[in-house]
């Protein structure tokens, strides 16, 4: 059974809850066991494996909700963490950015950030920055434009980068709220 | 191409979804400028970083479970 290890992985942060996540990547091994023969050799197994396991956990698993999740991300920028932990400035200086406060980030608030996002986000955000898929993979494994993939991850980690942050200054691993726009 | 285009792309530059052209123009303004360049760098972390802490053990006793379900699955039909 190849690729269990990241499906159960991206189980977990679609169904943020172990027992639903060991049930999905069954499902999902049971499935490609039965559709195997609409497999094509040649096609990446990774990606089909992906985007089973994507339609089994949207039929089964997901909230009865269609309406887009709406979130206000207009004030927070591209490279939104290194301006906030003062990597320009940094830079200008001939200093490194700070990449340590992200090494001391706990695994579990990394994985509750990634949670905590909005489906449709954390989709685009799990296949393409954890799991390296390519915007073309992604728009195959979600059946979606790849202008939708772009808009998606782009808002993705940016709503991503802001809670990583938000957890840094509420537990004294950064100070404060950067430096000035 | 200034800062505001170099950060505008940067994402793109990182997943490899631009051309040819437009790489080499990114790739040239990060040779000469520091700050983009420590962004490109933070960002390239942070991806590996977030992969990194995203991983969890699978649970012994899935392994088998799902060996088992299919064990009890009729063997699929026999392609054309």
């Amino acid at each position: 059974m190849p690729y269990m290890g990241p499906l159960y992985s991206a189980a977990l942060r679609m169904t943020r809850n172990p027992a639903d996540a060991e049930d999905l990547v069954q499902e999902t091994y049971l499935r490609a066991y039965r559709g195997f023969e609409g497999f094509k050799e040649g096609t990446n197994l990774k990606a089909w494996l992906y985007r089973i396991l994507t339609n089994t956990f949207i039929n089964q698993y997901r909230s009865a909700k269609r309406r887009p999740d709406q979130v206000d991300l207009d004030d927070v920028e591209d490279l939104y963490l290194y301006r906030r932990l003062g990597g320009m400035e940094a830079a200008m200086a001939g200093r490194s950015p700070e990449t340590e406060v992200l090494e001391s980030m706990p695994e579990t608030a990394v994985k509750e950030a990634v949670e905590s996002l909005p489906e449709q986000f954390r989709m685009a955000v799990l296949l393409a920055d954890v799991e390296g898929f390519a915007y073309k993979e992604i728009a195959e494994i979600l059946d979606i434009p790849i202008g939708t993939v772009m808009s998606r991850l782009h808002r993705g980690r940016k709503l991503l980068q802001k809670r990583l942050w938000d957890f840094a200054v509420e537990n004294g691993l950064a100070t404060g709220t950067g430096p000035a726009r | 191409m200034d800062c505001n285009e170099a950060i505008h792309q940067i994402y793109h530059y990182l997943d490899g979804a631009l051309t040819d052209e437009s790489r080499a123009a990114i790739a040239r303004h990060l040779d000469f400028c520091p700050p983009c360049s420590g962004g490109y760098h933070f960002e390239v972390e942070l991806r590996i970083l977030i992969a990194q802490k995203c991983r969890d053990e699978v649970p012994a006793d899935l392994r088998k479970r799902i060996a088992e379900a299919i064990g009890h699955e009729p063997p699929p039909e026999p392609t054309v």
